[in-house]
């Protein structure tokens, strides 16, 4: 069996993830996810194409609130929680190019 | 390609030179799809209770949920799903059962790192926008999803690339959203434009977002992509961000179509990519290519229930929507016997019903479209329909002369009145045809050369010297003579002056 | 009185002036210091439980009612938010943070009367099945300092049992209350998916947290239960089914009750220690009247690889908040994404990274089908497998854990071994359904053995009967036992 993940997808997913891994790291954690993976075989493997997705137990709908305006978190005690602030506003390192 | 063509709705690019990949002269055709996010017009957030308000000192419309604290969970807004619905309706589109998904990426001003939006089902699907011009633009879907925060990029030399540090405001964040998407059917930038100018226009009729482009309230990203006029295949195509008003959206659209115009007429290809507009340059620049693109990771949101809209509250949305800008159109257009590509103008300024009542007042149509269209673009005041279409009767009998009849218009959108009280505290009474002759007379004698020309010149000539003695005769009469009555007059005094014209 | 245990009586006492809160609190506060090496708490919240206990004092003399927990102490998990106090999840990244609002079972627990009086330790995000995966180091079992407590609630199951609080609520994901519970000989218990709200529950796995009580009996349990649950405007998910008689399902017998024991839940992975006492429980189940029957959930054996795809998936997206940006942690670097990155990299364990990395692998592009997807399909059929067992069954029987508790670094070497742990909570968690594990005498080492009854959704009541004649049946049964026990009771 083809491995089910490689050392490079481990990279990658961990870039996405925004995590770094040292090169012991990425041969430790590869073969570990592998084996998760392996374990999951059985239902991948599984041919389900009549079969409904669940992401949620129970068939709850519409769940909604009145648009009624509540609290607001006091800014000062929000931005005595943070690393760092300025000006009312959280300060961070420079960003880098737009957000998708 | 030192020639730069406009990029009107007739216009035709040509290629100037000639590439590998397209014979010189191949005229090209830009196809344009649009996706607009309207923040909408709620009280509070898309999924949390703190304010949905412009401005504000920042961080000070927040709350654990829209802040994305670690346990903290989204609740759907209401009234946010029944202005998606207005908006939906508006649009003629299938309001359906929906779900939330997950959009994950990394980006300071998204508190939790994903935003909540929906993805493989949302709640609008397919409908049309029709345009002022007749032209139907198709509209893939409209969904749900919650803004992000603002970051300031500070330091530096205040370009995102140069800053020192960024600040970042969450007021914004959570703010319900809804996002349109078109079909790639415009087909230039004033299409496009048009487009934007429609769907702010119907979205403010329904109440469902201000449509500031200049707060935010309304943006647009652009799918561009050129073909070759007359191909039905699509080319390759490239989003077009930051496109923060009408004007930068027709410049944005005419920069990135010649881009790759001459891309391709140099024998390149275009890459499929995201690309940054820039107000100050004037040019799109490269944010992101294919490859690069985020891997969104889209999954059913797990806090999150689906949404399906009982038909009864479908039915009541759609018999609560007002007449749209469209079926204003189309019903002014009706009445007037005029196309409603014609009629658009006084719509977009809402001067329709005002229109409509004055012709049922029996006002001419025409007549009519023409104060409206010429006299009020600064808004009609306290003009009535009774008023207007008293006004041009009065016209029609020759009881004001245009110059009075501007002047008690002004009147009445002043401080209301009817036409012909108006017209009698102005002093206006139209001057007597006798007094008008001698009037006449005097000039001509002051000006022999003149009406000499007049009355021996060719068809221009004539023409030219009719209006000078009009406007010599309405300057006499400081402007109180009717110009009907004046015409006539010119007409019967140069046929009896022919024979006795100065030899 | 049904709700029986040392939480009942205390609230009892409290409410008939009979012992004052402020005596009930400080003696767990005493406890709690004493048995400082067992490391079950995060942080101890001494002054304001006093305060609390003493304006709970101040009600009762004044002729109030305090609740039905008056004065009873509680210990939360450290997922569970809290405004005076900081919320770690045993993890550095959440260091220092303290939220600005409390979770909504805390606020019905001071509603009922009830004293916090600390934040106990876990597995770091919940992740784990033995405690060890804490930021702030294990937390040892109290009947065996040199074995976990199981996990990931392991700091509230060591504070039960170790006599510290008579109640802890904590959080299941895939067996996270009811393991520790087994392995730390008390009753641990996961409500039905929404009867509690998940708002102010750190989010591990959305689809499948629930927070549930512990306590030394079921009772107790029930009561603490009773008290959490309810529907929440503030939890889209929570659900306002009533709660039904839960004091007439504590008195009842189990004459005629229809028990299954699933097949695929009790057989291959399971110690034979642990399947003796399971046999036992069928056995004394039998002898009270219960009719008790083999059932197979044919789905059951996906439910492990379904829970970890799915599992991780909803918590690589739950973790990505813990950014450096708003709160916790911070490493400095020149750029965002290197703040990011660096602050990301620095603040969570391994155990940690392992899951985000796994979710983020299953859920991208290529690869969601294959995995994400399918483990929603398999999560229909567990739903549909296990209706159709409840149309033959009242309730359900399977162990909680595949084996008692084990040493110390024992499963850490092997991620895959770890994760076998939850073998048999996890189906209850895809479900959605109500479980419950209930001590059910000793095996190897003279260890606890937990005895799990499962129950449809919404069937906390029956669930709760069975549990309680457990307990009952629990003294007539020979202890220590093992080979007492017998496979008789299958049919």
């Amino acid at each position: 069996m083809a491995e089910r993940i490689s050392r490079d997808e481990v990279a990658h997913v961990a870039w996405l993830a925004r995590l770094q891994l040292s090169a012991a790291e990425l041969e430790r954690f590869t073969p570990q996810l592998g084996d998760v993976l392996d374990h999951a075989a059985d239902v991948a493997a599984l041919n389900l194409d009549d079969v409904a997705a669940t992401s949620h137990p129970y068939p709850v709908t519409n769940v909604l609130r009145d648009d009624v305006v509540g609290p607001v978190l006091d800014r000062d005690e929000v931005l005595a929680q943070a690393p760092s602030s300025e000006d009312g506003q959280f300060r961070v390192p420079p960003v880098r190019g737009e957000s998708p | 390609m030192s020639d730069r063509p406009g990029f009107g709705a007739d216009r035709v690019w040509q290629s100037g030179s000639p590439g590998l990949g397209a014979p010189a002269g191949t005229e090209w055709e830009m196809v344009v799809g649009l996706e607009v996010h309207a923040e909408l017009l709620t009280a509070t957030k898309l999924f949390s209770a703190s304010p949905n308000a412009f401005g504000g000192q920042p961080n000070t419309h927040i709350d654990p949920v829209c802040l994305g604290l670690p346990g903290t969970l989204p609740v759907l807004n209401r009234r946010a799903v029944e202005l998606a619905i207005r908006v939906g309706l508006a649009l003629g589109a299938e309001v359906r059962p929906s779900i939330f998904a997950r959009k994950n990426y990394y980006y300071p001003d998204m508190p939790k790192n994903y935003q909540i939006s929906q993805y493989d089902r949302p709640i609008n699907t397919g409908g049309s926008l029709e345009l002022p011009s007749g032209k139907v633009v198709g509209i893939v879907r409209a969904h749900l999803e919650e803004d992000t925060g603002k970051s300031t990029h500070v330091g530096g030399a205040g370009r995102i690339d140069d800053a020192a540090w960024s600040l970042v405001d969450y007021n914004r964040a959570g703010v319900p959203l809804l996002e349109i998407v078109s079909h790639p059917d415009l087909r230039s930038a004033a299409e496009a434009r048009e487009y934007v100018t429609e769907l702010r226009a119907t979205l403010l009729a329904v109440g469902a977002s201000d449509g500031k482009m200049e707060e935010g309230s309304l943006r647009v990203d652009a799918n561009v992509s050129v073909r070759p006029r007359g191909s039905a295949e699509l080319g390759t195509r490239c989003e077009v961000k930051n496109v923060n008003s009408l004007r930068s959206l027709g410049r944005a659209l005419e920069h990135e179509a010649r881009r790759q115009i001459d891309l391709l007429s140099s024998g390149q290809r275009v890459a499929q990519e995201t690309r940054h507009w820039n107000e100050d340059t004037g040019r799109t620049s490269l944010l992101r290519s294919k490859e690069e693109a985020t891997d969104y990771r889209y999954f059913p949101e797990p806090d999150l229930v689906p949404l399906v809209p009982e038909p009864a509250l479908i039915e009541r949305i759609r018999a609560d929507l007002p007449l749209l800008p469209r079926q204003r159109r189309h019903r002014l257009a009706a009445a007037a016997g005029q196309s409603p590509a014609r009629v658009a103008l006084l719509v977009e300024r809402g001067q329709d019903d005002l229109a409509l009542a004055a012709v049922e007042a029996g006002a001419t149509p025409e007549s009519v479209l023409k104060h409206l269209e010429q006299h009020l673009a600064d808004g009609a005041g306290a003009l009535t329909a009774a008023g207007l279409a008293g006004l041009i009767a009065m016209e029609q009998r020759g009881e004001l002369s245009s110059n009075q009849s501007k002047a008690v218009l002004a009147e009445m959108v002043r401080s209301g009145g009817s036409p012909s009280e108006v017209a009698q505290r102005a002093g206006f009474e139209a001057v007597a045809a006798g007094e008008l002759a001698g009037v006449l007379e005097r000039i001509i004698a002051e000006h022999p050369a003149e009406w000499q020309r007049l009355c021996t010149g060719d068809e221009r000539e004539r023409k030219k010297m009719q209006g000078f003695f009009t406007g010599q005769v309405m300057r006499a009469t400081k402007g109180q003579a009717n110009g009907r009555d004046v015409a006539a007059l010119l007409e019967d005094r140069a046929g009896t002056s022919a024979d006795s014209a100065p030899g | 009185m049904s709700f029986d245990g040392p939480a009942a009586r205390i609230a009892a006492a409290v409410r008939a002036g009979e012992r004052s809160a402020t005596s009930a609190v400080a003696e767990s506060l005493a406890a709690i210091d004493a048995a400082g090496e067992l490391g079950a708490f995060n942080a101890v919240t001494a002054d304001a439980a006093l305060a609390r206990a003493e304006a709970i004092d101040d009600a009762v003399a004044a002729g109030d009612d305090p609740g039905p927990l008056a004065g009873a102490p509680v210990a939360l998990k450290d997922n569970i938010c809290t405004s005076g106090a900081p919320t770690t999840c045993s993890s550095r990244i959440l260091e220092g943070w303290t939220p600005p609002y409390d979770a909504t079972v805390v606020r019905r627990l001071e509603a009922a009367g009830a004293v916090v009086v600390g934040k106990t330790n876990m597995d770091e995000f919940a992740m784990g099945s033995s405690t060890e995966n804490s930021a702030f180091g294990p937390t040892r079992n109290p009947l065996d300092p040199e074995r976990v407590p199981g996990g990931s609630s392991g700091g509230s199951a060591a504070s039960v049992a170790g006599g510290l609080t008579p109640l802890a609520l904590a959080s299941d994901t895939g067996g996270s209350i009811r393991q520790p519970a087994a392995l730390c000989g008390i009753v641990g218990m996961k409500p039905t998916y929404g009867r509690v709200s998940r708002y102010g529950l750190v989010a591990f796995a959305s689809s499948l947290d629930q927070i549930g009580p512990m306590a030394r009996t079921v009772g107790d349990a029930a009561l603490l239960y009773s008290v959490i649950a309810g529907c929440d405007p503030l939890d889209s998910t929570s659900v306002p089914e009533p709660l039904g008689d839960l004091n007439g399902a504590l008195a009842a017998d189990v004459d005629g009750l229809r028990v299954g024991i699933v097949s695929e839940l009790s057989g291959e992975g399971i110690d034979g220690d642990v399947l003796s006492r399971l046999d036992a429980a069928a056995t004394a189940l039998t002898g009270a009247g219960a009719y008790v029957g083999e059932v197979s959930v044919p789905a059951a054996v996906y439910g492990l690889s379904a829970y970890f795809l799915i599992a991780p998936a909803e918590a690589s997206s739950n973790l990505a908040r813990y950014d450096g940006v708003r709160y916790g942690l911070r490493v400095p670097a020149a750029g965002a994404v290197d703040m990011n990155v660096a602050t990301r990299t620095a603040g969570f364990g391994d155990e940690v990274k392992r899951r985000i990395m796994l979710g983020t692998f299953v859920l991208s592009a290529g690869y969601y089908d294959a995995y994400y997807a399918k483990a929603l399909q398999v999560r229909t059929l567990v739903v549909r497998d296990f209706a159709a067992a409840y149309e033959r069954f009242d309730v359900l029987l399977a162990p909680t854990s595949p084996s008692v508790a084990f040493r110390f670094g024992e499963r850490t070497a092997d991620p895959l071994t770890m994760y076998l742990s939850d073998a048999c909570t996890v189906a209850s968690n895809l479900a959605g359904h109500p479980a419950v594990s209930v001590p059910f005498g000793s095996g190897a080492d003279g260890l606890p053995v937990g005895v799990q009854v499962m129950a449809p959704a919404f069937g906390e009541d029956v669930m709760f009967r069975a549990a309680a004649a457990l307990e009952r049946l629990l003294a007539d049964v020979p202890r220590p036992d093992g080979a007492a026990a017998t496979a008789a009771a299958k049919p």
